[in-house]
């Protein structure tokens, strides 16, 4: 009886650590880590200001890649494609499951896009946001 | 018995000429370069554009690309060390003047390898081979970019350029 209730504990705090901190999850609570340290009066990401990112014609990178939706198309549903014409699978979480699993994979794009559009490295908050964004889609 | 001279003929000319077509498609016909086939190097250069053959590029322009990704046509396109090292073996080892040399060999033939060219729509027999393709196509919205194989070659991920 003991060792049952003993191994469905192990089962239950498992499969919660599982679901509740996946690599996502981890990065993005690191990113709300130095957010609130950079801003004291951070009060948590917010999917509007990402998608506002998203959208934004900022121009301050490269000139062929003005805004995110250049290359990833305006709808985070749908597929984009890069200028070479290679297929970018949709940003939105909820169509493509799995997309953000890989925390250096997903701050080596950040770095590369955000030095394409912005012409500067993005924010904790900013990449928070974001993720926040497609989280929601 | 009088000796049949025109089969022989017509069948020795059909040989030589299936054994020309033979060697042409042997040699690569000039349109076959085989696709990346290393899991890490078809992610790393094939996320942004096609990952192109290696045995289109000899070993000395690989090396020099991989040592300026930082500055990759103008975008940063650098990888982790690791990543990088793995990638510049494969591209090494296959490059059209070494382990590539029977697919590139045609492509690279005129290059000096000591120039180390990086674009690969430069090379004399790319040019050659596309010019008769017009300003307009290039810019065609499903074009765009001489980068952009596959907007003709449909079958340029598998390795094939044919017209």
């Amino acid at each position: 009886m003991k060792l049952r209730l003993a191994l469905s504990c192990i089962a239950l705090s498992s499969y919660s650590l599982l679901t509740s901190a996946g690599p996502l999850e981890q990065q993005l609570a690191a990113y709300a880590t130095e957010a609130k340290t950079a801003n004291p009066a951070f009060a948590g990401f917010s999917a509007a200001r990402g998608e506002q990112l998203h959208i934004t014609r900022f121009g301050l990178g490269k000139p062929e890649t003005p805004a995110c939706t250049t290359c990833h198309g305006n709808d985070p549903r749908t597929s984009g494609k890069t200028l070479t014409g290679k297929h970018i699978d949709p940003v939105a979480l909820s169509v493509s499951p799995g997309r953000y699993a890989d925390p250096a994979k997903v701050e080596k794009w950040f770095r590369r896009n955000c030095n394409e559009v912005l012409g500067r490295e993005c924010t904790p908050l900013e990449k928070g946001d974001w993720l926040a964004f497609v989280g929601s889609r | 018995m009088k000796f049949p001279t025109r089969p022989v003929v017509l069948g020795l000319l059909a040989l030589g000429f299936s054994a020309l077509i033979l060697s042409r498609a042997q040699a690569g016909g000039g349109h076959y370069y085989p696709p990346v086939a290393d899991s890490v190097v078809k992610e790393e250069c094939g996320s942004c554009h096609l990952a192109f053959p290696p045995s289109m590029l000899p070993a000395s322009s690989w090396k020099r690309m991989m040592g300026e990704l930082d500055k990759h046509f103008g975008d940063d396109a650098s990888v982790d060390p690791e990543a990088a090292r793995k990638i510049t073996a494969y591209l090494v080892a296959n490059a059209g003047d070494t382990g590539g040399q029977r697919y590139g060999g045609k492509l690279l033939r005129g290059v000096d390898p000591a120039t180390a060219p990086q674009r690969i729509t430069t090379l004399p027999k790319w040019v050659r081979e596309h010019r008769e393709v017009q300003d307009w196509e290039w810019r065609h919205k499903d074009v765009r970019s001489k980068a952009n194989c596959t907007a003709c070659h449909a079958d340029a991920e598998l390795g094939y350029y044919e017209d």
